[in-house]
């Protein structure tokens, strides 16, 4: 053994050493390194004012379906859920000139296993004196031309939902009744009575549809934009919420969010409180009598009261009341269980022995008896990341956080709040929930590894 | 070598521990060391020896600087260092050594052998990394934990008890102090180990020329070991003398009776019932007046109980603290 190895595994560079040489180790970075990753990546794509503004404006999202799976979800049901359809290009005729009316008919085929979610026409027209009046037939597979709706456009900008008119229902019932024979035993929604093959097994009727829109211009200089979107049952890789919103946006950009919350949160406490208690333990006589009265004061302190209670004083960003939240914790009940780990700690004769070699305090304190009983404070540290993230959703409840802020708990809340799991929208939850999952998987295997490292013992030789 | 210089010399120590305070009663004090005076000339060996609660460990750990003095003098080099405050003994920090009792809980358990011999130099600011490594080299070769290269990175808990000790005296002689304070270095370990760590202790001292106090209960080691003896009783030096002079001539009714508590390997002598002081070291607190050792000593007079026996010295190298002789 010529070149022997002298690299304490103290050091920085040592504890990265012994951290990537196990599988533990290695697997939490890889964890922690596709997170950080995903974060970049966002921060870069888009910046997080930008992206904060775009989910509180709720005319972003109407082209987009509301509380859509994620795309995925159609591969475990083994259904081929409807995806979004844009109706574009159409076929233009013109019908008359005097009034002028043109006729719009937009082909598209329909090979989905479900109906889609809802039929919504955007419309833009600039006219002289009335807006135009619209007429809507549909054709659906079997060639049928039926008559939906004539309605006007009530402003420039205006949107039919189709999926909400009544008197398309009623001509849709109309319709399956005359196929039928007899008034159908089922009830007949817009989204089915467009897509249905007209028999008893209310089954999708796949094919090719026409929509067929027809204009009647009250001048001839009027003009107008028509965007048919059928909306489908998933959307994108996260599925969307309540107000449309993907849900990949809120969760990319809230999990550094909350990992910056959860980890500065847990992190600054844990060292502060690990720091105090020992040098309360080390130092002993008035500086101990300081901390650990104002310990027992801030033990009995209400602290959500007087979070909820601050935070509707001032208005805080989470930033803000992340610092509140430290200063609230400073003196935590860790301090005492770590003083008197400190105190049997104290007692041993390694210091007595750093002494005779002229140790000073500090040196003791961080170098000698800090590491010594980091062990055991090392799970509550990792323990409270995830919870402190919780906490940021708890708090979210009750209205002290940053509403507009987009965070994992804030979502969770979203889900919560809209009844997710009662109507069957898991995704909203549990995609989350599993970042939520998966942080604190990595903060429990790198804390293991770290207690292998600091307490040589669990080493195996 | 000038071995007649005197390298420590502790003049009417006395380490006092307050127990009480409250604002009634007076304070009430432990005088674990009350009223020691010795000189340590360099490169000699002292044994402390003395029943448990005698004081002499707290005596060698004052000498160290660990507690502070009540009142008398430590004289190092002529250098007082009574009183130094903390940052001012840097200096004493690298002439002294501690070798420790418990060698399991000596060590850092989370530094490995080397990081735990680099603390003094980084601490004391000796060498560089490259200078330090030959240095810790050296020393474990010193205390013979050889092949260097299977120690240097272990461990603490994967170390035997023999061989954690073994680094304990490394890590008390790598700054090459004058003095090493040994306190009972082998009452911890295995029968087995012992007098080889006896040995190495000893080998090291004369090697380098250090001046040894090696506190112990157990006189059977010092024989072989030391230049003086030093006998401690509730405080007191009740006797001291050169290892030979008091092995053959003890004078302290409290010296024979440890000397006769020796077992003794003749198997002709194993009938014979040995006299043992009755009674208990008495209550530090509060001792008795006049000799300490009076309440169980069997040629106690009148005077023992009134008044404290002076230290007198009886011949070359002997002194006693007993009203039973007088000077020269």
């Amino acid at each position: 053994m010529d070149n022997m190895e002298f690299t304490s595994s103290y050091s920085l560079k040592g504890i990265i050493k012994e951290v990537i040489k196990s599988k533990a180790g290695l697997f939490s970075l890889f964890i922690f390194f596709i997170l950080i990753v995903l974060s970049i990546y966002a921060y870069l794509s888009m910046p997080y004012n930008e992206v904060k503004t775009l989910w509180n404006d709720s005319q972003a999202w109407l082209k987009y379906p509301r509380n859509a799976m994620p795309s995925w979800w159609a591969f475990f049901i083994g259904k081929n859920l409807p995806k979004n359809i844009n109706l574009q290009e159409p076929k233009i005729e013109t019908i008359s000139d005097n009034p002028k009316i043109l006729k719009y008919v937009y082909n598209f085929s329909y090979f989905y296993d479900d109906f889609p979610s809802e039929f919504n026409i955007f419309l833009k027209s600039s006219y002289k004196n009335n807006p135009p009046i619209l007429r809507v037939y549909w054709i659906n597979t079997k060639g049928d031309k039926i008559f939906l709706i004539e309605k006007q456009q009530r402003s420039e900008a205006d949107t039919f939902y189709l999926g909400n008119e009544t008197s398309i229902e009623e001509n849709l019932t109309k319709y399956i009744q005359e196929k039928l024979g007899y008034y159908p035993p089922f009830p007949i929604s817009a989204m089915k009575g467009l897509f249905i093959e007209p028999n008893e097994n209310q089954s999708i009727a796949k094919g090719s549809y026409s929509f067929i829109v027809e204009v009647q211009f009250s001048d001839k200089s009027d003009t107008i934009e028509i965007e048919p979107i059928i909306y489908g049952k998933v959307y994108g890789i996260a599925g969307t919420d309540h107000l449309r919103r993907p849900l990949e946006l809120g969760i990319l950009w809230g999990m550094p969010v909350d990992l910056a919350f959860g980890l500065g949160a847990s992190l600054s406490i844990t060292i502060i409180q690990l720091i105090l208690a020992t040098v309360s333990g080390w130092y002993g006589g008035v500086v101990d009598n300081l901390i650990q009265r104002l310990t027992e004061i801030y033990m009995l302190l209400p602290f959500l009261p007087l979070m909820i209670m601050i935070s509707l004083f001032y208005k805080l960003t989470i930033w803000k009341l992340l610092v509140v939240l430290i200063i609230l914790s400073l003196f935590g009940s860790g301090i005492k269980t770590q003083r008197a780990m400190v105190l049997q700690v104290k007692t041993l004769p390694y210091i007595e022995a750093a002494r005779t070699y002229g140790a000073s305090n500090m040196r003791i304190v961080f170098l000698y008896i800090i590491p010594k009983i980091l062990p055991p404070v090392i799970p509550g540290l990792i323990i409270s990341i995830p919870s402190y993230i919780f906490l940021e959703a708890i708090l979210s409840l009750f209205g002290v956080l940053d509403p507009t802020e987009p965070t994992l708990g804030r979502i969770i809340e979203d889900a919560f709040q809209n009844g997710a799991l009662y109507k069957g929208f898991y995704y909203w939850v549990i995609e989350p929930s599993i970042i939520i999952i998966l942080m604190a998987i990595s903060f429990a295997l790198l804390g293991f590894v770290i207690d292998k490292i600091v307490n040589p013992r669990l080493k195996e030789i | 070598m000038n071995n007649n210089e005197i390298l420590l010399k502790v003049e009417n120590l006395k380490v006092w521990f307050e127990i009480r305070k409250t604002i009634i009663s007076q304070p009430l004090y432990v005088k674990a060391v009350d009223g020691v005076n010795f000189e340590l000339k360099k490169g000699e060996t002292i044994s402390l020896v003395g029943e448990s609660g005698s004081g002499k460990t707290t005596l060698g750990r004052t000498i160290l600087r660990l507690y502070e003095p009540t009142d008398g003098k430590i004289l190092f080099e002529d250098k007082d260092i009574t009183n130094l405050p903390f940052k001012e003994l840097n200096w004493y920090r690298k002439e002294t050594g501690f070798v420790q009792q418990d060698p399991f809980g000596a060590l850092a358990p989370h530094f490995s052998v080397y990081r735990i011999l680099e603390e003094p130099l980084i601490i004391n600011k000796i060498g560089t990394p490259e200078s330090r490594k030959e240095m810790i080299i050296k020393a474990l070769e010193e205390v013979k934990l050889t092949p260097v290269s299977d120690f240097i990175n272990k461990y603490p808990h994967m170390l035997s008890g023999g061989q954690m000790q073994r680094v304990v005296i490394a890590r008390a002689l790598i700054m090459k102090p004058k003095l090493i304070v040994a306190d009972e270095p082998v009452s911890m370990l295995d029968a087995s180990v012992r007098i080889e760590i006896l040995d190495l202790l000893r080998d090291i001292q004369m090697n380098h020329n250090m001046s040894l106090i090696y506190i112990t209960h157990d006189l059977a080691t010092v024989r072989a070991f030391s230049d003086w003896i030093f006998i401690m009783y509730a405080g007191n030096l009740v006797e001291r003398a050169k290892t030979d002079e008091l092995l053959s001539n003890p004078l302290h009714p409290y010296t024979k009776a440890l000397l006769s508590a020796i077992p003794d390997p003749d198997p002709s002598n194993r009938f014979k019932l040995r006299e043992v002081p009755p009674g208990e070291p008495p209550n530090l607190i509060n001792p008795p007046e006049g000799c300490r050792f009076h309440p169980r000593c069997s040629f106690a007079m009148e005077i023992c109980k009134k008044e404290e026996p002076k230290e007198i010295n009886i011949a070359k190298d002997h002194w006693v603290k007993c009203w039973l002789y007088k000077e020269g």
